[in-house]
């Protein structure tokens, strides 16, 4: 298949044109010795045989009924976002450098910062980082920068691979990062109190948290805010917000996260969609871009790129960050989404709890144990003898239950993360129970 | 051309300053600088009490599109930052000599302006295109 | 084409909302506590039909390259093949979870160790890993594989060289690590000053990072040169492969001595723009860099793909999961329908456009640096009638059906015009574009007022960047 309009006609007219004689004489400054290798990739192939070949790849894909969150979620996504946003002149344009042209993207931009404050209680949000995992990091840096201390505390209840992330780029940046253990499901609070200093630049906490425990928000910043270190909270799941308190009204400086579950795929991770955002006072050293309100010369109302000082294409070194492309389209989609589902939102994340409660009291009923007694939203715990066993039969039977923890926390053998949304319909998990009681 | 007033000295990276009396300078960016800059949007302040070297940064002056590093002309303490400009930046366009100054400084070493360049010099700097 | 611009905010209005939620038909067993909820929702409530309008007049407001050309130098805006798009729709691959993708998905693992091995052999790098989300993320990810390098071999090597005609993603993603930035100049005729790079070595040099070609579209004559001088004083050389466009298929970037590049899978590999993203920016390595790439890794063994964890000299993880993979797959489809020869004369005939362009063009627009380029050259406004600049050239073309080129980019050019044209464009095409800055040129004789006001058919005029930067509306309030 190929995608080049210019005959070979075309070609050698042009040619002509520059004055050589073939497309070969163009490469001249590439040293000869190395020009031209042979590379070896498979054989070429049709549209249809790509599709095909690809289909047949893909269907080597199991699809099960899935009760796995642990930073990613299943929720629906309304054909809306899936249809609109396939128009041709979103997707395909670039970064809205020429604003006259870019208004459609700029504007749904500027909403998508628009739902973001309003849904983590901040005052300015940008247009979006790659994922989660890299918002935290790069919240991290911010605080960092802006308290001009090093050393920076995180819970062990924060997404394990949000804390390597974290790991790697204070590795990068000389940061001492510091885990503050957790008791109960939730960040111990007292041990926070005693490790935190006044050299500490941020205290990090995720809600709901990697255990689907809803955290002490309000307690977080204060403890914070004593020692003069700001509040980040993180979040994997951001369909929470549409029913818990914001993270800003309870204290805290920078909310982050991941908006997957706002109208985007699992799509086996990636891409995603980051989330940051902060109050005010900070507006000058948040990473990314920024769409702002303006006026064309007629004095209409328009859109454009704006506070662009901070970022890398004109601070260079001194910028920050180093993000450029970002995820336009996952935060476009979640406009949309957010658009079409408006305050409703509230109803379906109470869904997305009661069908969550429903699951945890049939699995308690069959015997399980609840590890955490503490208010979740959508995911929770349970430890079942030979958890590892049981989750592989159910597999063969068609559902993933949950995500081992062990992996990650070596004293939680025999637990399972499981998350319910609302694609979990109340059958799937009656089904789910009956297996479990064969099984 | 610029506009260069006579009773003030200038630094090669284009800040003036204005001796008020024995002690205090006032300083700010001059006329050519905020036009090379064009539209500023936002100027950032140092801290009142801050303790500078000559050519030292102080502040920061922003356009849309550049970024440009405000160097205090002497050594001293900064006394007093012009507020207004936080919400009009735009007095540095209009006014780069008086509503649109900086800060004002306690100048630690009188010598110091002696360094500098008087209008002519600054003048002959600005046309040698640096 | 007048148009008011609104934002979802202004349809607005209770009762509109009809979306309905699916009931689950019982009460929480375990109702979260009233001061953990929130106080108040205040999204909005409009209908689905206001949706559908609003986004799809939005849509109207745009421009992409499925509207026409859009040359945008170094962004590589090519055409994107809809089978791409197709591909990555499929349930298949949309609706599998990343926590399970050992289990459940080894046809995804499949595409994505696929995937690297055909950028390894394009590249000629031993290593691949496709976790970094964008060039910038890839260029991170590439310096804190520099500095892990070091730190290993207990050497300390703080300072990184880059031309001064880089991407400000190269110093930013530098200082990011903690390494300083030392400047490189270039030599008149684009190429990187030798002398002046070797003057700048010592036993401080960690590494340099240049792109190939460099940003003046231009490919380095002495690049075997600075690999040999960097390589000597034991200092890794890093490709940004932003312009991987005009090489592909021609020349293997780790032939050329390069130790590590990043390729930007939405550039050469025709995956959409997004407007703004998501891309994707793997990064490739020598066999000496391999240990310390991010976590985690795809390995395959008896016909089974598995993700190994068990790296000590890694950097660690730099992403929530395995990257953008819905990217890798357009990259992937794109790659398997062209193939080796597709690919190579993808760079041929992107490089044709370019210099059928600069051709035509320096004519009348000077040319700052008159050789032959790769996929993309640049010119600028020096010498145009009436002082006007290249800001309203760039304007002006929009009125014009064109999308701008780059603009003031790269730096050491003043008042630059960066010129993509890229391969998926036809020679009318070409032609077109340069009758309409040969008319712009003639503008700014007979018609200056014009090219000051333009753009005069856009969906808005001339924006306001001043007025958004020095009072700053981040949301909408009403």
């Amino acid at each position: 298949m190929s995608f080049l309009p210019n005959s070979d006609d075309d070609i050698r007219l042009m040619c002509k044109e520059i004055g050589v004689d073939s497309p070969e004489d163009l490469f001249v400054d590439i040293p000869s010795r190395v020009k031209n290798p042979g590379i070896e990739l498979p054989s070429p192939l049709s549209e249809q045989e790509a599709f095909h070949s690809i289909v047949r790849i893909g269907n080597t894909n199991r699809r099960v009924c899935s009760l796995v969150g642990g930073g990613v979620y299943n929720h629906y996504v309304p054909a809306v976002v899936d249809h609109l946003s396939s128009r041709s002149e979103f997707y395909t344009a670039y970064t809205p450098y020429q604003p006259e042209v870019s208004q459609g993207t700029l504007a749904a931009i500027f909403e998508f910062q628009t739902y973001m404050c309003r849904l983590t209680g901040m005052d300015v949000a940008n247009a979006s980082m790659y994922d989660g995992a890299t918002a935290l990091a790069e919240s991290m840096l911010m605080a960092v920068r802006t308290t001009k201390k090093n050393t920076v505390l995180c819970s062990a209840a924060v997404h394990p691979h949000y804390r390597q992330v974290l790991a790697t780029y204070a590795w990068a940046s000389d940061i001492v990062l510091q885990i503050v253990p957790y008791k109960n499901g939730s960040t111990n609070y007292d041990e926070l109190s005693h490790i935190l200093h006044n050299d500490v630049a941020c205290v990090i906490v995720q809600s709901p948290n990697f255990f689907g425990v809803i955290e002490d928000i309000a307690k977080a910043a204060q403890i914070a805010h004593e020692h003069k270190a700001l509040c980040i909270v993180t979040f994997t799941e951001a369909m929470s917000l549409g029913l818990l308190e914001s993270p800003g009204q309870l204290g805290a400086d920078i909310v982050c996260g991941e908006g997957q579950s706002l109208g985007n795929y699992p799509a086996c991770g990636g891409p995603l969609l980051g989330i940051l955002a902060c109050r005010k006072e900070f507006m000058r050293t948040i990473p990314g871009r920024l769409i702002g309100k303006t006026v064309d010369q007629e004095g209409r109302e328009a859109y454009v790129m704006t506070l662009q000082t901070r970022e890398q294409h004109i601070r260079r070194e001194r910028a920050t960050s180093n993000i450029c492309t970002n995820e336009g389209l996952c935060a476009l989609r979640a406009s949309m989404y957010l658009s079409l589902v408006g305050n409703k939102l509230l109803e379906l994340a109470t869904v997305n709890h009661t069908a969550a409660s429903y699951c945890l009291e049939k699995l308690v009923a069959l015997g399980y144990e609840r590890v955490f007694d503490a208010p979740f939203f959508n995911e929770f715990v349970i430890k079942i003898n030979n958890a590892k066993d049981v989750r592989n039969k159910l597999m063969d039977n068609g559902y993933a239950l949950g995500i081992p923890l062990d992996t990650y926390y070596p004293e939680m053998s025999d637990c399972l993360l499981i998350a319910v949304t609302e694609c979990t319909a109340k059958d799937d998990i009656d089904t789910l129970v009956t297996l479990l009681q064969t099984i | 051309m610029s506009n260069i007033p006579e009773n003030l000295k200038y630094t090669k990276t284009h800040e003036w300053i204005e001796v008020q009396d024995d002690y205090t300078g006032v300083c700010g960016i001059t006329d050519h600088a905020q036009e090379m800059l064009t539209d500023i949007v936002f100027v950032e302040l140092p801290e009142v009490g801050l303790e500078v070297k000559a050519g030292e940064q102080v502040a920061v002056v922003e356009s849309v599109k550049a970024v440009s590093d405000v160097y205090s002309p002497v050594s001293g303490r900064i006394v007093e930052v012009n507020k207004a400009l936080e919400d009009s930046p735009d007095l540095l366009n209009s006014d780069p000599y008086g509503k649109g100054w900086i800060f004002k400084i306690d100048i630690k070493d009188k010598h110091e302006l002696d360094e500098l360049m008087d209008a002519s010099s600054y003048a002959e700097h600005v046309a040698s295109g640096e | 084409m007048v148009s008011t611009m609104q934002t979802i905010f202004s349809l607005h209005k209770k009762g509109k909302n009809k979306y309905t939620v699916p009931q689950f038909g019982e009460k929480s067993f375990d109702p979260i506590p009233e001061h953990l909820c929130r106080s108040k929702l205040d999204l909005v409530d409009v209908s689905e039909v206001d949706v559908v309008r609003h986004y799809r007049k939005l849509s109207s407001l745009n421009f992409g390259v499925d509207n026409g050309m859009y040359p945008l130098g170094s962004c590589t805006m090519k055409y994107n093949p809809k089978i791409n798009d197709a591909v990555a729709s499929l349930v298949q691959f949309t609706g599998q979870h990343p926590a399970t993708i050992e289990e459940l998905s080894q046809g995804a693992l499949q595409i994505m160790y696929e995937l690297s091995q055909m950028l390894c052999a394009i590249t000629g790098m031993k290593r691949f890993t496709l976790m970094p989300a964008a060039g910038a993320h890839g260029e991170l990810t590439g310096v804190m594989i520099i500095k892990k390098y070091f730190e290993i071999k207990g050497e300390r090597r703080n300072v990184i060289l880059i031309p001064d005609s880089a991407h400000g993603t190269n110093p930013a993603s530098v200082a990011m690590c903690g390494f300083t930035v030392k400047e490189i100049p270039s030599n008149s005729d684009g190429d990187v000053d030798i002398d002046a790079l070797r003057a700048a070595m010592d036993e401080n040099v960690a590494a340099m990072m240049l792109t190939c070609p460099n940003t003046l579209g231009l490919f380095d004559r002495n690049i075997i040169t600075i690999a040999e001088i960097l390589h000597t004083h034991g200092a890794l050389f890093y490709c940004d492969g932003a312009n991987l466009n005009a090489i592909v298929g021609k020349v293997r970037p780790a032939d050329l001595g390069f130790d590590i590049m990043h390729v930007n899978l939405h550039k050469t590999f025709s995956t959409p723009h997004g407007g703004g993203g998501p891309g994707s920016g793997p990064i490739g390595v020598v066999e000496t860099l391999s240990p310390f790439m991010p976590v985690p890794v795809i390995e395959k063994k008896d016909a089974q793909y598995y993700l190994e964890y068990n790296r000590p000299q890694s950097i660690g993880r730099v992403h929530s999961f395995y990257g953008n993979f819905l990217i890798m797959l357009r990259a992937y489809t794109y790659i398997r329908m062209l193939g080796a020869s597709g690919l190579k004369q993808v760079a041929e005939h992107a490089v044709v456009n370019a210099n059928y362009l600069r051709v035509k063009l320096q004519t009348h627009f000077n040319l700052p640096y008159k050789r032959i380029c790769m996929h993309e050259f640049v010119i600028n406004d020096e010498g145009m009638p009436g002082g006007i600049t290249t800001n309203e050239i760039a304007k002006r073309l929009l009125d014009y059906g064109f999308h701008a080129p780059t603009v003031y980019f790269p730096l050491i050019v003043h008042g630059a015009i960066m010129v993509e044209p890229t391969e998926t464009e036809h020679k009318e095409t070409l032609d077109a574009f340069v009758d309409a800055m040969v008319a712009i040129k003639n503008e700014a004789h007979t018609n200056p007022e014009v090219l000051k006001a333009a753009p005069l058919t856009t969906p808005v005029r001339k924006v306001d960047a001043v007025l958004a930067a020095r009072k700053p509306v981040l949301q909408w309030e009403e």
